[in-house]
C-alpha cells in the first residue's frame, strides 16, 4: 500500500517534469537568444545555422547602438524618469489611499466610486486628448513634465494603498492625535513607515511600469535627447538597414536590470501583481 | 469599509477656568482642521486625475464630434462616426483585434491555469527554476520583447524557421503572410502574459483550503474530479478577473503589432485597433477620428467585460 503511494508520487513528479521542463526551456529561449545575439555581428545572427553560443561583437554592437540611437543618454533619461515618477506616484497614491482608509468625509463614496469606475476605461480613450493637451495646448513636448505627470493617474495604486492603510490599528493614530500631532505628521512619521512592505511592492510595480512604458514617451519625448530607452530602441526598427545586433544589446540592457531585481525581490513583484485580484 | 475616525478629538492639555475659553476656541479650530485633512490628502492625486483623466474623457467625446482635418477645427457631429461605419481599414483592424481576442486570450488563460496548478503541486521539484522561467517575462518591456520576437520570427533565418526545418516542417513567412503575422503577434503575447496570469491564478489556488482536497481524496475523488469539482469552481472569480483584464488589454493592443510586424504589417495584415488609432491620431494627426476610434475601443471593452461577467455569473446560478 505505502509502496504504491510512493511510486504514484514519483510517477507524478516525472509527469510534471516531463510536461514542464520542455515548456520552461521554450520560455527561456527568447531571453537566452536575445543575450547571445547581442554579442554577434548581424551576418552571424541570420546565418544558415542558428547561432547558440556568444560571439565577440558586443562592444561594436553597443558602440553602434549608442552612436545611432544615443542609447546611453536614453538609458539615463529612463532611469531618471522612472525614479522621479515612482517617488511622486508613491506620494500621491498613498496620500489619497490614506484619506479613503482613515477619514470619513463628505463626497467620499462618490470619489471612491469614480476611481473604481476609472479602472474599467481603457487607456486608449485618454491618449488622444492627453496628447492634444500636453503637446499642443501646453507645448510641453520633450520635457520631463510631459513624460512623467500624465501617467501619475494610477487608481489601482490608490486602491492598493487604501487596502493597506485599512489594516493599521486605529489606536496608534488616535494616540498620536491625542498627543496633539498634526495630521500631516501622523501620516508621514507614523502611518507611512508602518506600511513599508506595501510601499516597496507598489514602488517596484511603478518603477517597472515607467521603465517599460513605450507609447506615451513615443508621443511626447520626440527630441532625440529626450527619448527614453524603449523609444530609442523602437526608433532603430525604422532604419533602412536594421542593426539587429545593436537592437539586441538595447533589448538586453532594458531587460537585464529588471530580471536581476525580479530574482531578488520576487515576492514584492508577486504582491504587487496579485494586489487587485485576490482579496 | 474604512474605520471612520471620530471627527475632531479634543485634547485640551491645560486645565483651569482661565484656559477653558481659549481651549474651546482651539478645539473648534482643531475640529475644522481635522475635517479638512482628508481633502488635503486627496488634493494632489485628484488634481492630476481631474486634468489627465476626467478632462480627457470629456475632451475625447468632444473631439470625436469635430472635423479636425480643417484649420481651425470645426464642429461636425457626424463626420467621424459616419466614417467609422464605412471605413474598410477600420473594419479590418476591428476584425484582427477580435480574432486575437477570440484565440489568444482563451489559449493563454488555459495555459496559465495549467501552469498555476502544476506550480502549486507539492510533487513538483526545482520549483524556483520553473517560477523564474515562466514569471521572468513579466518584467520584460513590450518594446524589448517585440524586437526580440521580430528577430526570432524572421522569415528566412529566424530561430523559429530553423526549428521548423529541423523538425521537417515547411518554413513560414511569419512577418509577411497575413495569417502568419497574426499568429506571430499572438505567440509573442502569450509568451509575455501567460506567467503574469499564472501568478494571479497561483495566488488564487493557494487560497483554496487544503482540507477540501483531503476530504475529496478520502471520498475517493480522482485528480480530474478534484480539478473540475473543486479547483475550477473556486478559481472562477479570479479567472473572470484575468479574462476581463486580458480582454480590455487586447482591445488596445499596440506595441506588439507595431514593432514585431512593422507598423501592422504589409497590407495591414496585423493592423489592430491600437495601431490604427495611432496612425489616424499621430501619423495623420486626425485627432477627431482617432477619438471616435478610441471611444469605440472603450465601448467594446465595456460591453465585453459586462458580457464576461454576465455569462460567468449566469453559469453559477
Amino acid at each position: 500500500m505505502l509502496r504504491t503511494i510512493e511510486s504514484r508520487r514519483r510517477w507524478g513528479t516525472w509527469a510534471l517534469t516531463g510536461g514542464l521542463a520542455p515548456l520552461a526551456l521554450l520560455w527561456l529561449a527568447p531571453l537566452y537568444l536575445m543575450a547571445v545575439f547581442a554579442t554577434l555581428p548581424d551576418y552571424a545572427i541570420f546565418s544558415p545555422d542558428l547561432p547558440l553560443t556568444p560571439g565577440g561583437n558586443l562592444l561594436e554592437n553597443w558602440t553602434f547602438l549608442d552612436d545611432t540611437a544615443n542609447f546611453g543618454r536614453a538609458m539615463l533619461n529612463s532611469i531618471g524618469i522612472a525614479a522621479v515618477s515612482t517617488v511622486l506616484s508613491l506620494l500621491l497614491t498613498s496620500m489619497a489611499g490614506y484619506a479613503f482608509a482613515r477619514f470619513a468625509f463628505v463626497g467620499k463614496q462618490a470619489a471612491f466610486s469614480l476611481l473604481v469606475a476609472s479602472l474599467t476605461v481603457p487607456y486608449a480613450v485618454l491618449i488622444v486628448p492627453q496628447y492634444v493637451l500636453v503637446a499642443r495646448d501646453l507645448d510641453l513636448s520633450s520635457t520631463w513634465i510631459a513624460v512623467i505627470v500624465p501617467p501619475l493617474c494610477y487608481s489601482i495604486g490608490v486602491l492598493f494603498m487604501r487596502q493597506t492603510f485599512l489594516s493599521l490599528p486605529q489606536e496608534l493614530l488616535d494616540a498620536a492625535r491625542i498627543d496633539g500631532a498634526r495630521e500631516g505628521r501622523i501620516f508621514f512619521s507614523i502611518a507611512l513607515p508602518l506600511v513599508r512592505p506595501s510601499l516597496a511592492a507598489l514602488a517596484i510595480i511603478l518603477f517597472l511600469a515607467s521603465w517599460n512604458n513605450y507609447l506615451w514617451p513615443l508621443l511626447v519625448a520626440t527630441q532625440p535627447g529626450a527619448r527614453t530607452a524603449p523609444v530609442a530602441l523602437g526608433s532603430l526598427i525604422g532604419l533602412n538597414v536594421v542593426p539587429w545586433g545593436a537592437l539586441m544589446v538595447g533589448a538586453t540592457l532594458l531587460t537585464l536590470p529588471m530580471i536581476v531585481v525580479f530574482i531578488f525581490l520576487q515576492r514584492y513583484f508577486v504582491a504587487g501583481i496579485t494586489a487587485g485580484a485576490v482579496k | 469599509m474604512g474605520t471612520a475616525t471620530r471627527a475632531g478629538i479634543q485634547a485640551p492639555r491645560t486645565g483651569g477656568a482661565s484656559a477653558s475659553a481659549q481651549s474651546d476656541a482651539r478645539g473648534g479650530w482643531r475640529r475644522r482642521r481635522h475635517a479638512l485633512a482628508p481633502y488635503w490628502f486627496l488634493l494632489p492625486y485628484f488634481l492630476v486625475f481631474a486634468v489627465f483623466w476626467c478632462w480627457p474623457i470629456i475632451d475625447s467625446a468632444l473631439l470625436s464630434l469635430q472635423n479636425t482635418r480643417v484649420n481651425p477645427w470645426a464642429w461636425n457631429l457626424g463626420i467621424n462616426w459616419r466614417r467609422l461605419w464605412v471605413d474598410r481599414a477600420f473594419h479590418a483592424a476591428l476584425g484582427n483585434t477580435l480574432i486575437i481576442m477570440a484565440i489568444q486570450v482563451p489559449v493563454m488563460l488555459t495555459l496559465a491555469t495549467a501552469l498555476a496548478v502544476a506550480l502549486n503541486s507539492p510533487l513538483l521539484k526545482l520549483r524556483p527554476i520553473y517560477r523564474f522561467a515562466f514569471f521572468a517575462p513579466v518584467v520584460v518591456s513590450d518594446a524589448a520583447y517585440s524586437v526580440v520576437f521580430r528577430v526570432l520570427f524572421n522569415g528566412q533565418f529566424g530561430a523559429v524557421n530553423h526549428a521548423f526545418t529541423a523538425l521537417g516542417l515547411p518554413t513560414i513567412d511569419w512577418l509577411q503572410d497575413p495569417n502568419a503575422m497574426l499568429s506571430t503577434v499572438m505567440v509573442a503575447m502569450t509568451w509575455r502574459w501567460t506567467g503574469y496570469n499564472a501568478i494571479i491564478l497561483l495566488a488564487g489556488l493557494q487560497s483554496i483550503p487544503r482540507d477540501l482536497y483531503e476530504a475529496a481524496a478520502i471520498d475517493g475523488a480522482t485528480p480530474a474530479d478534484r480539478f473540475f469539482r473543486i479547483t475550477l469552481p473556486l478559481l472562477k472569480p479570479i479567472l473572470v478577473f484575468c479574462l476581463v483584464l486580458s480582454v480590455i488589454g487586447t482591445t488596445q493592443l499596440f506595441t506588439e503589432p507595431w514593432l514585431i510586424t512593422d507598423r501592422g504589417g504589409p497590407g495591414g495584415g496585423a493592423e489592430t485597433l491600437g495601431t490604427y488609432l495611432y496612425k489616424q491620431g499621430f501619423v495623420s494627426m486626425n485627432f477627431g477620428y482617432a477619438a471616435a476610434i478610441a471611444y469605440t475601443i472603450a465601448g467594446m471593452a465595456a460591453v465585453l467585460a459586462a458580457l464576461n461577467l454576465m455569462l460567468t455569473r449566469g453559469k453559477q446560478a
